[in-house]
């Protein structure tokens, strides 16, 4: 069982930053960064998780792959946004390793697959963290992250269920599934619905999101919105393993003891908040290229790829223009 | 005549003072903007841009101190109808009242309040610079009718009509103008949902990728409704999302304008209110209630605490 020795981080945002610090205690763990100054930070004050667990781990960081020799496992958690640019990266280096994504969305497994051979392991993470710093993070939901097999070249499934072991060891959760499209599709239905209706109405997951007494009530167009989803899977071949709709109610409906408008700032308005691109292109847009290849009509999808990408030309452009 | 003008906001500040040159019609305005009301009284209406002159006005923030009136022209925002034609009302027990205003369902309130009611479409457009100020950034034309269910009669929309020709302001009297005031509804429910939504200006928004092809099915929705209806469109209004283009590319539409400034939006009587007639007349609008949705979600956001 104690085959993946060596693992390498790419990223280290929330999502990463957890990873490094709970597998750090496990294993050597190396962390590739974008900027000097993180790596230079993290060789010399480790890494610190607070919250749902209490670590420092010790890790090895540089911004050049060179420098961290191989791995049997990378993790590669930037943005979807970064993906192919941190695969560019990697292009040539740790040639036995097989290599684990839990970005947002479809599509980032042909990206990394075009810059090299390793096999790959698709995630879905539903795991959450608030960066502090460069060098602590706080462990916030401790909900698992699901890995499988990439269908086209992926990862045997025992190194799969090696990962997840090791991941479950590390402190944080995981589960493995020989086919994770079904899991894939039910979080990228969700994921598409609340985050771009998010992002254009500026609301977070509250509890609007699943409201449908009024004609204008935000819950019908999520609803749809997600039965739409649900029909575009069904015609690329996914039984999804869970409804969507159901996870948008139960997400809205529980927690709350802050007040009835307490929601979660889902990633894509927290990036047009701040003006950064969104990973629509993941999220909706990917939904909408499914709908093409099965040739079935995708009006909301369409839509709301199409406003939410017109509004991030929005604050591209001077003002008073 | 007299008249009074109810909303002196940019639209009504382009009605009162065209009609406010003419020497045989009073005009009155009423607007609770108690700034605006008085250097309107002290130094007349100014229009700036497309016009440029001063007008005598008699304007009030209070209702009461206005004499009955012959006419009233509402220019309020839409969701000010109700309370703007609750003060007024008394003015318009022998008169008729029309309405200037976007979208659909207001004269169906003002018809609550007074006893004769005439529909209204502008194009017109301007802003307000200053207290007393009313810059005009567009001309256009007007169209007016009786409105069905408690009309104007023809021969009072025709007066009203040739008062406001006479000060410059072309007016049109139609027998049926609920063609003119769909057609303007629909164009406006594509470009001002889309300019919202985006927070984009209209020309700018329908060059972005896919965002044309958006409002095109938006409008799509509308004309059905308005088929369903009965209403013969005057205009098509597909190419007035083009002309709209061509002529205002960087013009931010009101309901833009709204968002910016974190105002309740007019998505009643625009997106909303389609569906809502759509739904009555059996014509499915998923798009102008997703819109409609969007838009209530958005100016909910405002009131959260971030």
């Amino acid at each position: 069982m104690q085959n993946i020795s060596k693992v390498c981080v790419v990223g280290a945002g929330a999502i990463g930053s957890l990873f490094i610090g709970h597998l750090g205690t496990l294993v050597e763990t190396t962390v590739l960064t974008r900027r000097e100054t993180h790596a230079r930070d993290l060789i010399k004050k480790g890494l610190r998780v607070s919250g749902k667990s209490q670590i420092t781990a010790k890790i090895h960081a540089s911004t050049d792959p060179a420098q961290l020799g191989d791995a049997d496992l990378i993790i590669l958690a930037t943005k979807a946004t970064a993906v192919a640019a941190s695969a560019a990266t990697l292009r040539g280096h740790f040639p036995n390793a097989k290599l684990l994504l839990v970005q947002n969305g479809l599509g980032c497994e042909e990206t990394v697959h075009q810059h090299g051979d390793w096999p790959l392991i698709s995630g879905v993470t539903f795991m959450s963290g608030v960066k502090h710093s460069d060098t602590h993070v706080e462990y916030e939901l401790d909900t698992p992250t699901w890995i499988g097999p990439w269908a086209e070249h992926g990862a045997p499934f025992d190194f799969v269920k090696e990962v997840a072991a090791l991941i479950n060891r590390s402190g944080l959760k995981a589960e493995a599934y020989e086919d994770l499209l079904p899991h894939q599709w039910s979080k990228l239905i969700f994921n598409s619905a609340v985050n771009s209706i998010g992002a254009i109405t500026n609301l977070p997951h509250i509890k609007s999101f699943a409201e449908q007494d009024q004609l204008s009530d935000l819950g019908h167009l999520v609803f749809a919105m997600m039965a739409e989803g649900k029909h575009i899977a069904e015609a690329r071949g996914v039984v999804i393993a869970g409804d969507p709709w159901k996870m948008n109610v139960q997400a809205v409906s529980h927690g709350q003891s802050g007040g009835d408008e307490y929601g979660h700032v889902t990633s894509m308005l927290d990036d047009v908040r701040n003006r950064r691109p969104t990973e629509v292109d993941w999220i909706t847009g990917s939904i909408v290229r499914e709908a093409q290849k099965a040739g079935v009509s995708a009006p909301y999808h369409e839509t709301l790829y199409r406003l939410v990408k017109a509004h991030e030309t929005s604050w591209q452009r001077e003002p008073n223009q | 005549m007299r008249i009074c003008i109810i909303g002196c906001g940019a639209i009504g500040s382009l009605f009162g003072a065209h009609l406010g040159r003419l020497d045989n019609v009073e005009v009155w305005a009423y607007d609770p903007y108690q700034a605006h009301v008085d250097a309107i009284n002290a130094n007349g209406l100014r229009l700036t841009g497309k016009s440029d002159f001063v007008a005598k006005l008699n304007a009030r923030s209070d209702a009461a101190e206005i004499p009955p009136c012959e006419f009233g022209i509402i220019a309020a925002k839409t969701l000010h109808t109700r309370s703007a034609m609750e003060a007024t009302a008394h003015l318009f027990t022998d008169g008729a009242v029309c309405s200037v205003q976007n979208g659909v369902g207001n004269e169906e309130i003002i018809a609550e309040y007074v006893p004769r009611v005439i529909t209204g479409t502008t194009f017109p457009a301007g802003h307000i610079t200053a207290p007393g100020v009313c810059n005009q950034d567009t001309g256009g034309s007007t169209w007016i009718g009786p409105f069905a269910p408690k009309p104007a009669s023809m021969d009072e929309v025709t007066r009203l009509a040739e008062a406001c020709q006479r000060a410059d302001l072309d007016v049109i009297a139609l027998e049926d103008a609920r063609g003119a005031q769909w057609t303007k509804l629909i164009f406006n429910s594509a470009s001002n949902a889309m300019g919202a939504l985006t927070r984009l200006p209209h020309g700018v928004a329908c060059d972005q990728s896919g965002v044309r092809a958006v409002m095109s099915e938006l409008a799509k929705e509308g004309v059905a409704v308005a088929d369903a209806l009965g209403i013969e469109l005057d205009g098509d209004p597909d190419e007035m999302i083009d002309h709209g283009r061509e002529v205002a590319y960087n013009h931010k539409p009101s309901m833009l304008q709204d968002v910016e400034a974190e105002r309740p939006t007019e998505i009643d009587a625009l997106n909303a209110g389609i569906a809502e007639i759509g739904r009555k007349v059996g014509v499915p609008c998923p798009l102008n209630e997703a819109v409609a949705g969007m838009i209530k979600g958005l100016e909910h956001s405002w009131t959260l605490e971030s």
